[in-house]
């Protein structure tokens, strides 16, 4: 059963001024529980609009948004209940740390959910280990840490509140090579944990590409596909049209295709092309 | 939502008012704000409300504007005419019931009042509407400059007015972000009691004062690797050029002055 | 080639906290040579030193031991600050950090305005500047209404229109979305090529530094390879161990190689990948 729906969502901003824009248009969405799927898009294609409506902090002009069969907006009052049903962590989320250690600053989100303290504190310490925070910082404050604990604290402030839809918008922008793959793996165990529904905004198709079941992709304020990742893949061309970056190994074999030396797969990850080149290579020397 | 409120008035365009010297614009106001309380009588006021609608039509700019920046201070406007209307006792009483007293200088006195701060908000109004800020500062800076003599930091405060003015719109964007990241951990800022959200605007204020002594640090770092030394020696891309437009335009006020300074003299001899 | 940076023996260590920690060594010993005209990138993860070797460049920061010479100024000459930091200018990660003024071109003249510069002058060199990194449409602009990409061009024409002789990007892509990682990129080649401005990039995309001419590639302190992307990125072993990328097409060569597959070693574009691939299954 789909936890996430929405149906004919469409935000237009600054409506009846000349500034006027549509961000979102008519998107027709299902996303199933459990998956981990990847958002895409360019700047200005509607990606961060779209998440903000997932736990109602933008109301649509027009169109639902379906939480586990529920309209959101049905009931105005109890929005709150489903922002801690569908968590948020937006771009640089280590601004928006102000306890002053890092146990409180993750039982913040958990705390306005009125948990009792031992909830908490399991809460704190679990979320904690998923993220990769030694128990020692914890009694710390969050303003001493390097910028990459910072990040994972802010992460685990919103994991803590344990939603059954996690997003996080761009969770390894400006972080180096080695601090990416952390965040993302951390993000990995944490939904192997939980298996609750995780999706992960990135502008870099190489993060993502051989992590996760699915891919949204999103253009012009419209919902270019949402497919399973091999499906998405396969219409590479069409997706580096529209202005995203596919993988450099996926354009090595489109490249490839279009002189003639067709594969017949589609490849978006070095492991998976190391395979198959392998495989074709043994099927050659065999014939 | 924060983004809606604007942040200074400057209302773009291209008339003969919005070209004027900003220098001229603010002398110009100090001597028009004279007009305005050099005499007591109407007829005084006569001579600002010709004035003020001349600059208005010239200006171009939209009337509803005027009454957009007049409509803030209303409140204020009643109680202070309420106040002068109840507490004056000279002359002729018109209206009595128990201990309220109307009188005809009461109606004078305030309805004078009335006109005199509608002038002058709706007169220094044109000077926001027309100049941007930055131009204003700029135009500031350069009238005050003689007093840097007396070591009063002049260019100091104007840097401070122009770098305020510049990180406005990015302060109030990075307000909105930490507010929306604040509520998606479920803070109460727009619903709840009181107390808890006084509590929770602590969670927005301690990240937007770190962030923003953070942003102090960079750009003072950035405008260091940039030559800044202070005010001693810089030259500067804004020109500010007078053209005879300003000097008739100056003349023109103080025309009107003289005319107050005239009317205000024959009404009090009479 | 003349030198237009020579760095002798840097050392840089932070002050200790109090009287019992120890002072925190970030830089130690580094000798590097930056050639006139050069277009160099220093690659590195967060906190291998290589922000504070930047710093150190235009005398944001001075050395604890050994020396730093822009064009024959040594940073520690306080007398010579000012010009050392016309010759070599500095853009910053943060785009919003670093603009002064709420008008574009404003914002372009403010170093000059600091160097005194007479207006005739002034306006010639902030036009040309903002011509250079393709936003002179947008002088009259607000820097709140651009992009990102769009704001660290308009910080690259403010360090072009003071004349330098050489220009240190730290991190200038690191916030910024790919659209305007192209930008910023195109921006510094452009200068590079037209301008003859040797260029120092520091960041920590690999893909960024497989388009310099050489690589500086920073750990713990010091200088671990200096030498062409070609020549850097082959070592893959190497440059994961230090917490590194290379590139998609570089990695997937390696280990076909390391499956007993021959293909060549020094792999860095995905053409060369597509043309060695074919050649495989020719």
């Amino acid at each position: 059963m789909a936890i996430l729906e929405t149906q004919g969502l469409t935000y237009t901003y600054s409506q009846g001024t000349p500034f006027e824009k549509t961000a979102v248009d008519h998107v027709d969405l299902k996303i199933e529980e459990g998956s981990l799927i990847g958002v895409m898009g360019h700047t200005g294609s509607g990606k961060s609009t779209l998440i903000q409506h997932f736990n109602g902090l933008l109301q649509p002009t027009s169109g639902k948004v379906i939480l586990d069969g529920r309209d959101i907006w049905a009931d105005k009052k109890k929005i709150r209940d489903v922002r801690f049903q569908v968590g948020l962590v937006f771009q640089y989320p280590e601004y928006q740390i102000f306890e002053e250690t890092v146990f409180k600053d993750i039982a913040f989100g958990p705390k306005n959910m009125g948990l009792s303290d031992a909830e908490i504190k399991r809460r704190v310490l679990e979320t904690a280990n998923d993220i990769g925070l030694r128990e020692e910082l914890l009694e710390r404050s969050p303003f001493e840490l390097s910028g990459g604990q910072k990040r994972r604290v802010a992460i685990a402030g919103v994991m803590a509140m344990e939603p059954r839809v996690l997003i996080l918008d761009e969770p390894t922008a400006g972080l180096d090579p080695a601090g990416r793959d952390k965040i993302l793996s951390h993000i990995k165990r944490y939904h192997e944990r939980t298996k609750n529904t995780v999706m992960i905004v990135s502008h870099s198709m190489e993060d993502i590409a051989g992590f996760a079941d699915k891919i949204l992709v999103m253009s012009h304020a419209r919902l270019f596909c949402y497919d399973d990742t091999e499906k998405v893949f396969s219409r590479a061309e069409e997706i580096a049209e529209i202005g995203l970056d596919v993988p450099q190994v996926t354009k090595v074999f489109l490249e490839l295709k279009r002189q003639g030396l067709d594969f017949g797969k589609d490849v978006y990850t070095v492991g998976y092309a190391r395979d198959l080149l392998l495989k074709q290579l043994a099927a050659r020397r065999g014939e | 939502m924060l983004r809606d409120i604007t942040i200074g008035q400057y209302f773009p365009g291209d008339s003969i008012i919005h070209r004027l010297d900003p220098r001229f614009k603010i002398v110009i106001t100090v001597i028009y704000i004279c007009m305005l309380f050099i005499g007591s009588s109407f007829w005084c006021l006569a001579v600002g409300v010709v004035f003020t609608l001349m600059a208005m039509l010239l200006s171009k700019i939209p009337l509803k504007m005027f009454w957009k920046s007049v409509k803030p201070i209303l409140p204020f406007l009643i109680i202070t005419a309420l106040l002068n209307l109840f507490l004056v006792n000279t002359g002729e009483v018109l209206f009595q019931w128990k201990f309220l007293k109307i009188t005809e200088g009461g109606v004078n006195i305030s309805l004078f009042m009335l006109v005199r701060i509608t002038l002058l908000i709706m007169g220094t109004s044109i000077l926001t509407y027309t100049t941007s800020p930055i131009t204003l500062t700029d135009a500031i800076e350069r009238l005050l400059s003689p007093l840097k003599k007396l070591n009063f930091p002049v260019h100091e405060l104007a840097m401070m007015m122009s770098i305020a003015l510049r990180f406005i719109p990015t302060l109030i964007e990075e307000t909105d972000k930490i507010m929306s990241a604040q509520k998606a951990r479920g803070a109460e800022i727009d619903t709840g009691s009181f107390m808890t959200r006084t509590r929770n605007m602590v969670s927005i204020l301690v990240p937007l004062f770190i962030s923003s002594f953070r942003r102090a640090d960079e750009l003072a770092t950035a405008m260091e690797c940039r030559c800044y030394n202070g005010g001693e020696g810089r030259t500067r891309l804004r020109q500010l050029r007078s053209a005879p437009r300003d000097y008739i335009a100056l003349g023109v006020t103080l025309v009107f002055l003289a005319a107050a300074i005239a009317v205000s003299i024959i009404t009090k001899t009479r | 080639m003349e030198n237009i940076i020579e760095i002798r023996d840097l050392h840089f260590a932070y002050d200790a906290e109090d009287e019992n920690s120890e002072p925190t060594e970030v830089l130690k010993g580094i000798d590097l040579d930056i050639h006139r005209g050069e277009f160099v990138a220093v690659l590195g993860h967060n906190g291998s030193g290589k922000s504070t070797l930047a710093k150190h460049i235009n005398a944001i920061l001075l050395p604890t031991s050994g020396t730093v010479t822009v064009d024959g100024i040594d940073t520690k000459d306080e007398t010579k600050l000012f010009e050392l930091r016309q010759r070599a200018g500095m853009v910053f990660q943060n785009p919003d950090n670093q603009i002064v003024s709420s008008i574009v071109e404003e914002d372009v003249a403010f170093g000059l305005e600091n160097m005194g510069i007479p207006y005739e002058e002034m306006r010639r060199r902030v036009d040309e500047a903002l011509k250079a990194v393709g936003m002179y449409d947008f002088r009259l602009h607000s820097p709140s209404q651009l992009s990102g990409g769009q704001k660290q061009r308009i910080a690259i024409a403010g360090i072009i229109a003071m004349q330098p002789e050489c220009i240190i990007l730290d991190e200038p892509t690191a916030m910024l979305d790919p659209q305007g990682r192209r930008e910023v990129m195109e921006t510094v080649k452009r200068m590079n090529r037209e301008k003859g401005i040797t260029i120092v990039i520091i960041t920590h995309y690999m893909d960024e530094a497989a388009q310099c001419e050489r690589v500086v590639v920073m750990d713990k302190g010091r200088v671990v390879i200096d030498d062409t992307p070609r020549k850097v990125f082959s070592q893959v072993e190497k440059v994961k161990e230090i917490g590194l990328d290379v590139p998609q097409v570089t990695e997937l060569c390696y280990e076909l190689r390391k499956a007993g597959v021959s293909v060549p070693e020094d792999i860095i574009t995905e053409e060369e990948c597509a043309e060695a691939l074919k050649k495989l299954f020719a």
